[in-house]
């Protein structure tokens, strides 16, 4: 419990006034039709540029956050805020969830299509995501023609053609083997240093979470809300040799042991002992 | 010794691969139908069958001659009756489906007919629209027989594939600022296409029954159809021009099955699973 604690306080660094967040989710709570309480009391800031990943059992309520987010779904009580204007927003899914029927360039063009953005414009910007995910070549090809890791490509080409400063990732990877799933993990860290995006990232991985972000948010089971907060002080630049490194092992061992810590005590009671032990 | 069994199975391949080949397809039930022709026109020479029992197959090629122009009139009644019912039923079901779609309300209002309609045997409602419509203008009664029994099946169809839209899909196109009508027309509609394309695959062949039920129910006289005239060729003993009538009937049917499955290639073959050759 002591190293939990001495980790812990680093919480308190959202206190600097300087800056606005870009998401401030102020005391969100969801029931869903049939009174089943998918998450409770969500208390989060997210920071511009920030790489937030979002951690917790199956069932906690992440992607029933991030739907309120998005503004898919309303919740039944507290506010979502974007201090500074709501940002565009991009959205992917576990499922690439393209359409079968478009080609590459053309699913990717969608979001451009339905903003009303005219033809070759909309081709020239899709094609330049489609090139910026690797995928430069395969334009023309239909979905049940490209691997699983080809199609989560183009499902991440178009979140980028819409050009948002917000990402939304539900699980984007968790369908994947390994090793496209680091390569694709690689390539995501690029695009946002890159574009300067605030991602935020749904996993159940550990490692994953704890590679990607510069935040870790450990939620609690159901219904969910957060358990504690973990800023990584890792390096941006992140590669192999930090996959190996000693303070990458530190910052997992660090993000598990508040998972497991959520999972076992999420509790009412253990959550005032933490927030207690902290203050 | 070895050489010899390698020849023996290289043979057994070829023939094996041959049966599998696009030109040996086809030609397998032609064989089979011209054996049985044989056989046929074998059975009604040799052994003394009675012509009105059975004609033979050379006596009802003959009725087909004799009787061409009666017989291609008959079928273009038919067919044009059929291919108007199976149009209408499309533009019908599709319409309706796609007013489900955007009104729950109208769907449990309407949709329960549509089951009553359905399930309610058309020879029963022949008699009663007949005479609503009126014996002198039997070629609408036909029609309005045969779309009602070509129209399920395609407003069934098409109204849950406009349902089976992925959720996740629609969230997005809304996220990314899609309207109602977006959605309909740039996942609803192509969702339901495979769905739509299976249903008139079966719509087709109904809308041909349906037209053949409503001639034998509702034509005393003035219809002109291929059914009728296997009525009055019955009546009057004339065996082989029924049958030649019969033949024309089935061949029609085969005919609208091919060219709705060429349809359903032609739409579906770039994307779909179902159009998707296996690899060799
Ligand atoms: N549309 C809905 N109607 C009713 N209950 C729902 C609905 N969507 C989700 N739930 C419930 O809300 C809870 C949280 O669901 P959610 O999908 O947000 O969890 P999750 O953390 O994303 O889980 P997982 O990690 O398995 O994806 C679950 O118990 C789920 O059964
Ligand atoms: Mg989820």
């Amino acid at each position: 419990m002591i190293q939990f604690v001495c980790y812990s306080y680093n919480l308190g660094e959202s206190g600097d006034v300087t800056t606005m967040p870009l998401l401030r989710l102020h005391r969100i709570a969801k029931t869903y039709d049939g009174g089943l309480a998918a998450i409770r009391r969500l208390e989060l800031d997210v920071e511009r540029g920030d790489f937030v990943s979002l951690i917790g059992p199956s069932g906690c309520g992440k992607s029933t956050a991030l739907r309120i987010i998005a503004g898919l779904m309303a919740p039944s009580e507290g506010a979502v805020g974007f201090p500074e204007g709501r940002p565009g927003i991009g959205f992917v899914f576990q499922e690439p969830t393209l359409m079968p029927w478009r080609d590459a360039l053309s699913n990717t063009a969608l979001p451009l299509a339905l903003r009303g953005v005219p033809g070759s414009e909309a081709q020239m910007r899709a094609r330049e995501a489609l090139r910026r995910v690797g995928l430069a070549g395969f334009e023309h090809s239909y979905p049940r023609a490209l691997s699983g890791g080809m199609k989560m490509r183009v499902s991440i080409a178009r979140a980028l053609a819409s050009a948002p400063r917000l990402l939304l990732m539900d699980e984007p990877f968790a369908a994947l083997d390994e090793l496209t799933r680091q390569q694709l993990n690689d390539d995501l860290l690029k695009l946002w240093r890159e574009d300067g995006l605030t991602v935020i990232f749904v996993t159940h991985s550990v490692f994953e979470s704890t590679y990607l972000s510069q935040k870790v948010v450990v939620m609690t089971p159901r219904p969910g809300r957060i358990f504690d907060e973990i800023r990584l002080t890792a390096p941006l630049e992140r590669d192999e040799t930090y996959r190996l490194s000693a303070e990458f092992s530190a910052d997992a061992t660090k993000v598990s042991r508040a998972l497991k810590l959520a999972m076992q005590d999420g509790s009412e009671a253990a959550y005032h002992n933490h927030t207690s032990a902290m203050a | 010794m070895d050489e010899r069994t390698n020849d023996l199975e290289a043979a057994r391949r070829a023939v094996w691969r041959l049966s599998g080949t696009n030109l040996a397809k086809p030609l397998i039930p032609l064989v089979v139908g011209m054996i049985v022709l044989g056989l046929w026109q074998g059975l009604t020479q040799y052994d003394h069958v009675s012509p009105i029992v059975l004609p033979s197959p050379l006596a009802i090629a003959h009725a087909l001659v004799n009787h061409w122009q009666q017989l291609l009139f008959a079928s273009w009644t038919t067919l044009s009756i059929t291919l108007a019912a199976f149009v209408l039923a499309v533009i019908g079901g599709v319409a309706l489906a796609v007013l489900f779609s955007l009104s729950r309300l109208l769907e449990h209002a309407l949709y329960p007919y549509a089951i009553v309609l359905q399930v309610t045997p058309v020879i029963a409602i022949a008699p009663i629209i007949t005479i609503w419509i009126g014996y002198d203008r039997i070629d609408l009664v036909l029609l309005v027989l045969a779309w009602i029994v070509a129209f399920f099946p395609i407003l069934a169809n098409t109204t849950l594939g406009l349902r089976s839209a992925d959720h996740n899909l629609i969230d997005l196109m809304r996220l990314y600022g899609a309207n109602r009508w977006q959605i309909l027309t740039r996942l609803q509609l192509p969702t339901a296409l495979p769905f739509l394309v299976s249903a008139m695959k079966v719509s087709g062949g109904l809308a041909l029954i349906g037209t053949v039920v409503a001639e034998f129910a509702a034509g005393t006289g003035t219809a002109t159809g291929l059914a009728w005239t296997i009525t009055l060729a019955t009546r009057n003993l004339q065996m082989a021009e029924a049958f030649a009538a019969l033949a024309l009937l089935s061949l029609l049917g085969i005919a609208l099955f091919f060219s709705l499955s060429a349809l359903e290639w032609l739409l579906l073959r770039r994307w779909h699973e179902s159009a998707l050759k296996k690899p060799q």
